[in-house]
């Protein structure tokens, strides 16, 4: 380690505040400004990870969001541990704990480096050619595999931080704080557009903020001074919001925009308590200024991934943000002008340039010039063939590039360095334009995609619009500005501009080496280790569509999203197979454009808010007499009741018992409830239910079945006429919400002449159901002034009552086979009428019970639930319920769908019951049904699909559906299991009590 | 996420509305007249082409009403909404 790598005069970084940090388990000194990255940096650490799949070595490669190589895990074993972290991104505080991830048992000695001299053999599709053959050994590979591989490790608790989301309307949101950001904002806010400016950095002003090269100045200004000043004015601007650390992560369609702005991600662990870590903000935009800039090139040479190898720019940035030199003897490589400006940052630094090597035959611009009168040795029209040191560069050697740049000639010549900037020029960061759908033309000249058609009110400025000169962005980013926001921008006239650059280029997407290209190791996706020969060898193979190559090389499908390597990709390509480039697409850019915790995507939604439930009023009582609950659609219903030591099955046949023994209490409040008022309220139910409605009489109820138009059965449940134009329709729980949307469907689109209205009545009532033979006696203690005879209250009818001064509506409906009560009550009165009902009940055992008892008792009487005996390919008559399916109607929606030609074949899956051999074995749901073990393949006849033990009959029921069951009344069928056969009787469905004698019984 | 002016309460987010299928096919009035192939285009036949799409959707989270949108699927640009029974303003 060296102590002069850092230059206390950068005045983004505080010296007199020292912050302590631990990587890898060692102690290192930083300062309030520094990343991760740039302290490492300083402390003379390149070597932060290993490689994917070779697990080499690898150093930082950029300064920001692009990086592929420096990603670590944050705070090891903490609960906010966090993976897949870029070094470059993280602001250092006291405290910080890191730790390279990728690599075991440690950074420097890696027992995965194996892989790198097993490369030969582990090729481009690799793991696809050889773990997914045969199938059966996949078992054992994936534990290898998974041992291996997989970047980081996950948090094992709770995340502790808040996470909230917010939304944002404003006229103009500009992305990107560069110097065009900077403009866009000061001229949409000065001119009354309500403005966000966002940008991903702590710092506003990107890359000019620390331009201080004398060869690009505004109004003679460095262009440092010159955007300080603006960035001043603009933070007084009341039009203007301005968020930093806030990353724009998807672009959506409508100018619908998510961004991360992140809090408390840069301070100390201990002042993060009870603050908002991350804030998701959906922004709706009116127009979207895009100023994302633009992300320099690597170039792809053979051992292009040592530690040491950075990013020209990155260099750059080292120097003149953070203070810190990357390396003491450092090597430039270059194919345009950019790197001469990291060489004159460096220059005026003093530190050491060994060499610049510089594709192009002939350099000229003015920065060139002034490079070179420093007495530093250019090498034009040279490449790198190659480079040397294994955890750091310390060696390239070079060599001249052919006329036409597709090979090497001459002699090799060695240069030490132990940093080498490289650069190929510069990528338009087109990500976010892209996800919203904009198109991308390719500029032959420099060999760049460019926003070409934009799908929504936007505008891309500044280098992401492919304009990089100073003068040129300025110019350009003014007058597109002008025209988007249909302004005067007098702010800007007087604007002198000189820029050094120039930009001419010499762009060879893989650069010639001496060796054959299976000797090479030419990095195009850094993270993933995918090469050039891996995407010549998909190319070989076959795959032609860049997707295609994209999956087999697994090149841009890192966590970086291949933000360095993907142009190169395309570029190879095209080259190999001698298309232009664009040809085959560029790949899709997919959100986010950096990743997001899970923390972030569910802001406030955690632990009980994660999915919304619902209680019925009485909800409390059941919880205080110990229910187990079962989520039914949105709802939390009782399960059942277990008494002290019960398990399930024992309280549910205790429950089934006491129900037709004598009296058992049902909640039924989850049960759907729609009001159904207008002159043709009938008619409206003529048409929905598959039975007829208009003889109803007025307090009568009657059961109904609702088919899809397709002629499955969609829902059922008892409707009663209230009164002439009235009724009140029940439908299942889970069904409620689909079954109004149907309803108004068919009422908005198909039947607007009927003068029918529909409400939701559900929540206002709570639904409370008495049955067992002692239930009459039980609801009269209740609502003693409703008379409750048989003459008086007859099964399937119904009656307005009071408890007390509330009025109340009791139906004499079952859903047991018993006698049966149904008291529905304003909601808020639920808990105080069924503990009314408990207390009336108690001489005659009332037994609450939940939703298991009250499927064993309807499964008992052969009563469907619909969606579990059901599965929307069962027509009415497969359920062998013909009785309820009008003959005289001319239609009801389904109808003429009963009798298709597949609908009317006889060996459809039928409803049939089902009797075990051995009464006591009770089926399990799902089990297959066949009749025939030996035939191979077995034919499946159906299935099991619902199946009890009747505590009452005191053997097992099942009811399933089965291929022509009908006709097999009486016949034996098999019900195959893993270690045994279980033999079953074809029966009726309806095993208990079959004349119904017991609705009416008296006791 | 598209903007979509509801016909009875305008501007209003995707997230409100639910999506409900190719709009204009009119519920036969007599189905027990069709043969199975008509019943079946009726039933089951819809369009899903790459270009303008006439839509039925329903503002679930709002009015409740069902309306017909005219969408072009290629880039989900909205071309016109207009209430049931209403002829297409745009073609
Ligand atoms: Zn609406």
């Amino acid at each position: 380690m060296s102590n002069n790598l850092r230059f206390k005069t950068s005045k983004f970084i505080d010296e007199t505040y020292r912050v302590s940090f631990k990587f890898n388990n060692k102690t290192y000194f930083g300062f309030k400004g520094d990343t991760l990255a740039s302290a490492l940096l300083a402390n003379g650490i390149h070597l932060v990870g290993r490689s994917f799949k070779y697990h080499r070595p690898r150093g930082i490669m950029t300064s920001g969001s692009e990086e592929p190589n420096a990603i670590i895990q944050l705070h090891d074993n903490s609960s906010r541990t966090e993976p897949n972290v870029r070094a470059t991104e993280v602001e250092i505080y006291e405290g910080l704990v890191a730790s390279s991830q990728n690599c075991w048992p440690s950074v420097n000695f890696d027992i995965g480096g194996i892989n790198n001299l097993l490369s030969p053999i582990l090729p481009a599709g690799f793991y696809y050619k050889t773990f997914m053959w045969p199938a059966s050994f996949w078992e054992k590979y994936e534990y290898f595999i998974r041992k291996s591989a997989g970047l980081g490790k996950s948090p094992k608790v709770a995340d502790p931080d808040i996470y909230e989301h917010n939304y944002i309307h404003c006229d103009v949101l500009v992305i990107g704080a560069g110097i065009s950001g900077i403009m866009a904002a000061k001229m949409a806010a000065k001119n009354g557009f309500k403005t966000l400016l966002v940008d991903e950095k702590s710092y506003l002003g990107g890359s000019s903020i620390y331009d201080n090269s004398e060869f690009s100045k505004i109004n003679n200004q460095l262009t440092s001074s010159w955007l300080e000043k603006e960035i001043n004015e603009i933070s007084k601007l009341e039009n203007l919001e301005i968020k930093i650390r806030t990353s724009v992560a998807a672009y959506h369609g409508y100018n619908f925009l998510l961004a991360r702005e992140s809090l408390t991600d840069h301070l100390p662990i201990n002042q993060r308590d009870n603050k908002v870590r991350h804030r998701l903000l959906k922004i709706r935009a009116k127009k979207v200024i895009t100023a994302t800039g633009s992300i320099e090139r690597p170039l792809i040479f053979d051992n292009n991934d040592r530690p040491g190898i950075l990013l020209s720019s990155a260099i750059k940035k080292y120097i003149d943000l953070y203070g810190v030199a990357c390396g003491e003897n450092n090597v430039l490589f270059t194919n345009n002008d950019t790197a001469y400006e990291t060489a004159m940052s460096l220059i005026q630094r003093g530190i050491k340039i060994n060499a610049i090597i510089d594709n192009r035959e002939q350099v000229d611009s003015k920065i060139c010039y002034e490079v070179e009168k420093n007495n530093i040795k250019i090498y034009k029209g040279f490449s790198v063939v190659d480079t040397y040191g294994y955890r750091r560069i310390n060696k390239i050697s070079i060599m001249k590039l052919s006329k036409d740049g597709q090979t090497v000639i001459g002699d090799k010549t060695k240069l030490n360095c132990d940093c080498l900037g490289v650069s190929g020029g510069w990528t338009p960061a087109v990500h976010l334009f892209t996800q919203s759908g904009g198109k991308l033309k390719f500029r032959e000249e420099d060999q760049v995609f460019i926003p070409d058609v934009y799908p929504s009110d936007q505008i891309s400025v500044g280098s992401c619009n492919g304009d990089f000169g100073l003068d040129e962005i300025i110019k350009n980013t003014l007058s597109s500005l002008k025209k988007f926001l249909n302004i005067d921008n007098s702010e800007y006239k007087t604007l002198e501009i000189i820029s050094g650059l120039n930009q001419s280029k010499r762009n060879i997407w893989l650069l010639p080496s001496d060796k054959t290209i299976g000797k090479t190791k030419s990095f195009v996706d850094y993270q993933n280790d995918a090469t050039s020969k891996d995407i010549k060898l998909a190319l070989r193979e076959g795959f032609r569509s860049i997707e295609h190559v994209k999956r087999y090389t697994t090149t841009g499908m890192g966590t970086d999203q291949g933000k360095l390597g993907n142009m190169h990709a395309l570029g190879i390509i095209s080259e190999t197979a001698g298309t232009k480039m664009g040809e085959h697409g560029t790949t899709t850019f997919r959100p986010p454009y950096t990743p997001l915790t899970f923390g972030t995507i569910v802001g406030r939604n955690v632990g009980e808010f994660f999915d919304i439930f619902r209680r019925t009023p009485i909800h409390d009582w059941h919880v205080k007499n110990n229910a187990e609950f079962e989520n039914v659609g949105q709802w939390k219903r009782a399960w059942y009741y277990p008494k002290e030591n019960e398990n399930m099955h024992q309280a549910v046949q205790r429950e089934s018992k006491a129900a037709r023994d004598s009296a058992g209490i049902l909640d039924a409040s989850t049960l759907g409830k729609i009001d159904i008022q207008g002159t043709d309220a009938s008619e409206f139910l003529n048409r929905v239910y598959t039975n007829a409605w208009s003889k109803l009489a007025v307090g009568k109820c009657r059961y109904g079945l609702m088919l899809n138009e397709d002629g499955m059965v969609y829902d059922d449940g008892v409707t009663t006429r209230l009164g002439e134009n009235h009724y009140i329709m029940t439908t299942t729980t889970g069904g409620a919400a689909n079954v109004l949307g149907k309803l108004e469907d068919y009422l908005q689109t198909e039947w607007p002449e009927l003068d029918v209205y529909l409400s939701s009545v559900t929540d206002h009532y709570a639904t409370i159901s008495v049955c067992g033979p002692n239930s009459k006696k039980i609801v009269s203690k209740v609502i003693p002034d409703l008379d409750f005879s048989d003459e008086n209250f007859p099964h399937m009818s119904f009656k307005n009552a009071k408890i007390g001064n509330i009025k109340c509506k009791v139906m004499r409906i079952s859903f047991t086979g018993e006698q049966s009560y149904e008291i529905n009550i304003q909601a808020n009165f639920g808990k105080s009428v069924w503990e009314k009902c408990m207390d009336a009940g108690k001489d005659f055992n009332i037994t609450p019970y939940g939703t298991e008892t009250m499927h064993l008792l309807r499964a008992e009487k052969g009563f469907i639930i619909v969606g579990q005996d059901t599965d929307a390919t069962l027509t009415p008559i497969d359920l062998q319920m013909d009785w309820i399916v009008s003959k005289k109607k001319y239609d009801f929606i389904g109808k003429r769908s009963l009798y298709r030609s597949d609908t009317i074949r006889e060996d459809r899956k039928q409803l049939v019951g089902l009797l075990t051999e051995n009464p006591e074995e009770v089926l399990e749901e799902g089990a297959q049904i066949v009749s025939d073990v030996k035939k191979s393949p077995i034919e499946m006849l159906g299935h099991v699909t619902s199946s009890y033990y009747s505590p009452n009959l005191k053997k097992s029921i099942a009811l399933g559906v089965v291929k022509s069951g009908k006709n097999m009344l009486g016949q034996k069928l098999i019900i195959p299991m893993e270690n045994k056969n279980i033999n079953v009787i074809v029966a009726d469905p309806v095993f208990f009590d079959k004349e119904g004698k017991r609705l009416n019984a008296k006791l | 996420m598209f903007l979509i002016n509801c016909p009875f309460c305008g501007e209003r987010e995707q997230s409100e509305f639910k999506a409900g299928g190719e709009a204009h096919i009119v519920r036969p009035k007599q189905p027990t007249e069709l043969s199975d192939d008509e019943w079946a285009e009726y039933l089951f036949m819809r369009k899903n082409i790459k270009g303008v799409q006439f839509e039925r959707w329903n503002h679930i989270h709002g009015c409740r009403k069902w309306f017909n949108m005219v969408r072009d699927t290629s880039n989900d640009q909205i071309k016109a909404v207009y209430k049931m029974g209403e002829k297409p303003p745009v073609k």
